[in-house]
């Protein structure tokens, strides 16, 4: 029972002290867990973010989920994830109140249609740095190279998405059936 | 009844095939904004400002916010854990009986088709996030406001300097909400 409060503490901890998400909390898990606790190891730790990011979900909420599995078990990694979890309901429902009351200032409208513009040039960006590093790969003298695979598969996920209606989930399972049939088309010419 | 049933269905389809993490649940919340009318694409990008500046990983943030838009606090609470019900599950299996699971083979070409998919899904989210709120439609002709395509572009040419990059975005959200007061937009 300490041990799931402690569980639930840190990961609370963690959520509330994260801003951002995704690679920016590896320090602060590192921190949290590997030296302050000494509940995993460094390696399980980047282990468990391998895991995290080829699997379904956010990165964060995965490593929360295997964490807590590993030291106490199902309970232990649903303790773990609700931990992680707390301080998003709670900051966003104070937060998504305080600026409902205030939407019919015409600041705060001024203010918001301001923010929309820098979500626009924010997201760009965002946009712009995952391309860099999804679809390119190095050569032998470290350069960064278009990796055509990788360039068809997004130009035809963006076809689909942009001008016809299909759903994002059977966009997304097209796209795993077509790494598969990538990778055993490789093989056979390596074979 | 049936929202709540509803946004819980959305939420945990979210959980399930949003694979990379945060910006990746936004082309799934573009497509309830068309889908519901719970919020609309304009407040999905408040909204995308406002969980990348409060604490906690951004997934997370704008489940609650959008849950919270469509039910109050216990849509806020639902979405949330609806979300989070994909990972718990996959993640126990994962751990429990597949060692090695992110060195085989078969998911290793399955994620190498996805992650470029999950990129041109992101880049046609924003880019419709764009027309929506930054050009108005009149008498069938798009019309960009220009003041906020300005912005736009003026910031995404600042990131491109390393030492802005480093910069939270909360600070960009700052910088756009007084721009956005002083100018009138």
């Amino acid at each position: 029972m300490v041990e799931l409060w402690n569980l639930y503490v840190a990961f609370f901890r963690i959520g509330i002290l994260t801003f951002g998400g995704g690679l920016t909390m590896l320090p602060m898990l590192k921190y949290e867990l590997v030296e302050k606790r000494k509940w995993i190891t460094e390696d399980v730790l980047l282990d468990c973010y391998a895991i995290g990011q080829c699997t379904p979900g956010i990165i964060a909420v995965n490593t929360a989920t295997f964490v807590g599995y590993k030291r106490k078990g199902v309970l232990g990694g649903i303790v773990a994830t609700l931990g992680m979890a707390s301080p998003s309901i709670l900051i966003i429902t104070v937060v998504a109140m305080f600026l409902e009351a205030m939407m019919s200032y015409s600041v705060v409208q001024h203010a918001i249609m301001g923010i929309r513009g820098g979500v626009c040039g924010l997201m760009l960006n965002t946009v712009y740095t995952l391309a860099k590093k999804s679809l390119t790969k190095k050569d032998q003298e470290n350069k960064l190279h278009p990796d055509k695979i990788c360039v068809t598969i997004c130009a035809a996920a963006f076809v689909l998405a942009f001008f016809t209606p299909i759903p994002t989930v059977v966009i997304i399972v097209f796209a795993a059936i077509a790494g598969v049939i990538i990778d055993k088309m490789a093989g056979g010419v390596a074979a | 009844m049936s929202q709540a049933f509803l946004l819980i269905f959305e939420f945990f389809k979210t959980g399930l095939f949003a694979i990379g993490g945060g910006p990746a649940t936004i082309p799934f919340l573009m497509e309830m904004a068309a889908k519901y009318p719970w919020f609309t694409m304009q407040e999905l990008s408040s909204m995308i400002a406002i969980s990348e500046s409060t604490p906690g990983p951004i997934g997370l943030n704008m489940a609650t916010y959008a849950g919270f838009r469509t039910l109050g606090m216990f849509g806020g609470i639902v979405s949330t854990l609806a979300l989070v019900l994909p990972s718990i599950i996959v993640i126990i299996i994962i751990a429990k009986f597949l060692e090695g699971f992110q060195e085989n083979r078969i998911v290793q070409a399955v994620f190498k088709g996805i992650r470029p998919a999950v990129t041109a899904l992101i880049a046609a989210a924003v880019i419709n996030m764009i027309h929506v709120t930054l050009f108005t439609e009149e008498a069938g002709k798009l019309v960009p406001q220009y003041k906020g395509c300005i912005l736009c572009v003026v910031i995404f040419a600042l990131l491109q300097w390393k030492r802005l990059q480093k910069l939270h975005p909360a600070v960009w959200f700052l910088v756009a909400a007084v721009v956005g007061v002083v100018f009138q937009f």
